[in-house]
């Protein structure tokens, strides 16, 4: 199944890369004849990276997760970790550790005796198994809890747990299968510092699984996009939001406007686009070749867009419109503006920060478009 | 409507009552004429009596054949468990080809006729010259224990999270560790369920135990052989009371450990 036709790669040289501290090559997982769940996904993970798969339910991210822990073998491909292969090295080998998402504690012993499990091997006298234990209590905050039943646990207790058992072992890379998936949403932004804060204090690397883009933006150091088993995307929270390569990960993070369009020329490195509503503006373009005449779609986000209600106010080239409905959020207010020519009203995210603009725009009221100069960006049309 | 209502309440009331007659009055038959100081069954009860469960104490045929039957019923009970233990797990935590099909094959004996069991083994175990006895006896009942064992525990695996496997694996157990730390503790309660359920059912067993036990009497054949002897009912009727006591003892006891879900795990440092 190696990739490798002779020979082991020296696992010596190859840890000391520290970008590619896990090393997943063409890593294809299929399950049955039909069902392919990871497809031909490669990726690095740097040491002590917070690196998170984010991607929609079904997408491959928990397979994967497991073929890095070792509970699925890849159907083709191969997993490196710290310089050496994972083929042949079974899961209670493995230098990772899991936080699953069902958190699976085990229910007949109770918290201590979770959190001692995986020492045993380690063979320490008792008063240092119970050191170890109530530091990793500490860590979680819950000292004290050591002789509570499983089931005497709330949802975020047993969370708690869950990773205190992972790191109590000291792995070198830790497993997390949407850990706050369960908790309710404060609970959930309360983990989500921790979470972070615990991975920088500690310095392992962290592979976090979800399918809540503003959780992945907030925590992870890099993100990889999947999507139908494949790696879309994979850049750093700001370059994910501002520079999308593609229209579904542009979709799929934040919320996008998308405007058909022609490329009509080049000018100072920037493509110079006809584009439906907005009319011939300069743009940038993050991906693929776009030569003059190509297809392509206009992607800018809403918050990248001001809007004005009469001309006089608005900036030069602003392109007037109808308001088609108006949110008003308190602190922001959401309008969706018909263009002409173009099928989607355009949504477009206004600071309120002047008071007297309360009731201000209305439904059907004519409203002026304009945008920031390096808002929109170019995609290559599907 | 309350009219109604009332008739309803009373003709459900005759009725459970006669449904539970019909299933305990030829039961209590037993125990009610061990009693009994005439060695006829027959009414009315001429007086009160413990002797008949005094001879028990003495013969030593019986004696015998008990412990042919404690032998054999808790060999093939262990056995038959401990084969459940591990067709269970294969037919709850693996998918492979012809896993249906070999479920099915596996718990045919559940409806097969003892008596073909029975002859079929009794030829058998004649050909390839294994003989007859206990330990043939323990080869019948084991078999047709075993798809009983098999229900129970595969019930008890399904009922718990494959994570719970998983993660001990992920801690640095490895599979034969995993399965004394996690799984066995987990399936604790089916177990012993399954060792009382498949006791009893070896136990009570009569045709396969008749055709392969030779001289090796169990107390199924040996009550059996005493019923032409009509000065010997007492002894069986009394005998009778006492199994089917013991038997009712197990019964509950099992369903008791099935129902208390997880037994804890032995001691640890913070017990
Ligand atoms: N053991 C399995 N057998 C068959 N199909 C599976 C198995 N595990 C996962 N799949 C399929 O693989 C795909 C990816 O699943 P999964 O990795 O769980 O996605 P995610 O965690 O992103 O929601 C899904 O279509 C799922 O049905
Ligand atoms: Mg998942």
């Amino acid at each position: 199944m190696s990739t490798q036709a002779t020979g082991m790669p020296s696992g010596a040289a190859a840890a000391t890369d520290p970008s590619r501290f896990i090393d997943i090559q063409q890593v294809t997982k299929r399950f049955g004849a039909s069902v392919v769940a990871v497809d031909a996904v490669s990726l690095q993970i740097a040491r002590g990276e917070f690196f998170s798969l984010l991607g929609a339910s079904g997408c491959g991210k928990t397979t994967l997760l497991r073929m890095l822990a070792g509970f699925e073998a890849p159907s083709e491909g191969e997993i490196l970790i710290d310089g050496q292969p994972m083929a042949a090295v079974a899961a209670h080998r493995r230098p990772t550790n899991m936080v699953f998402q069902s958190y699976a504690i085990f229910p007949h012993l109770n918290v201590g005796q979770n959190i001692a499990y995986g020492l045993r091997k380690e063979k320490l006298s008792k008063a240092d198994l119970r050191r170890r234990v109530d530091e990793a209590l500490e860590m979680i905050k819950l000292s004290g809890y050591a002789s509570r039943g499983a089931d005497q646990l709330s949802g975020g207790q047993r969370q708690r747990v869950a990773l205190a058992r992972a790191l109590v072992r000291r792995p070198k890379v830790l497993l997390l299968d949407e850990p706050l998936g369960a908790l309710d949403k404060k609970l959930r932004e309360e983990m989500q510092i921790e979470l972070r804060q615990l991975q920088e204090q500690l310095g392992i690397t962290f592979v976090f699984v979800t399918h809540d883009q503003e959780e992945a933006l907030t925590m992870s150091d890099r993100i990889a996009v999947m999507s139908a088993g494949h790696v879309l995307q994979v850049d750093d929270p700001h370059t994910l939001y501002e520079r999308p390569t593609c229209a579904e990960v542009a979709a799929f993070i934040g919320s996008m406007n998308f405007l058909k369009g022609r490329v009509r020329g080049r000018e100072n490195g920037q493509a110079v686009v006809e584009a439906e509503g907005l009319g011939t503006i300069t743009a940038e373009a993050v991906a693929g070749d776009l030569a003059e005449g190509a297809a392509v779609l206009l992607a800018i986000r809403p918050e990248k867009m001001a809007i004005a209600d009469t001309a006089e106010r608005a900036p030069a080239g602003a392109v007037e419109g109808r308001i088609a409905a108006a949110n008003y959020l308190g602190d922001r207010s959401h309008y969706y503006v018909n263009l002409p020519g173009v099928e989607k009203p355009v949504a477009v995210a206004a600071q309120n920060v002047d008071r007297e603009t309360e009731g201000w725009l209305q439904s059907g009221a004519p409203v002026w478009l304009s945008w920031q100069a390096k808002g929109p960006i170019l995609l290559p049309a599907e | 409507m309350s009219t109604i209502a009332r008739q309803g309440r009373g003709y459900r009331a005759s009725y459970a009552v006669l449904y539970l007659a019909f299933l305990y009055v030829p039961v209590l038959f037993l125990p009610l004429f061990s009693f009994n100081q005439s060695i006829y069954i027959a009414f009315p009860i001429e007086g009160w009596t413990f002797k008949w469960y005094g001879t028990l104490l003495e013969n030593e045929r019986l004696h015998e054949a008990l412990g042919n039957s404690l032998e054999i019923a808790i060999t093939s009970s262990v056995l038959a468990t401990t084969l459940a233990i591990f067709a269970a797990k294969a037919y709850t935590r693996y998918r492979y080809r012809g896993q249906r099909l070999s479920l099915g094959v596996v718990m045919l004996p559940m409806v097969l006729p003892e008596i073909i069991v029975g002859v079929s083994l009794l030829i058998l175990l004649n050909q390839i010259g294994l003989g007859l006895g206990t330990h043939s006896v323990i080869i019948g009942h084991t078999l047709i224990c075993l798809p009983f064992a098999i229900a129970v525990l595969m019930s008890r695996m399904e009922g718990f999270d494959r994570n719970l496997e998983e993660a001990s694996l992920d801690l640095g157990e490895g599979p034969v560790t995993t399965f004394f730390r996690v799984t066995l503790p987990l399936i604790l309660p089916g177990v012993v369920a399954s060792l009382l359920l498949t006791f009893t059912i070896s136990f009570d067993e009569f045709i396969i135990a008749f055709f392969l036990s030779a001289t090796d009497t169990t107390l199924p054949v040996f009550i059996w052989s005493q019923l032409r002897f009509p000065q010997r009912l007492p002894t069986v009727l009394a005998l009778g009371a006492c199994i089917l006591v013991f038997s009712a003892i197990l019964v509950v006891f099992s369903e008791w450990i099935r129902r208390r879900g997880h037994v804890k795990a032995g001691p640890g440092v913070w017990n």
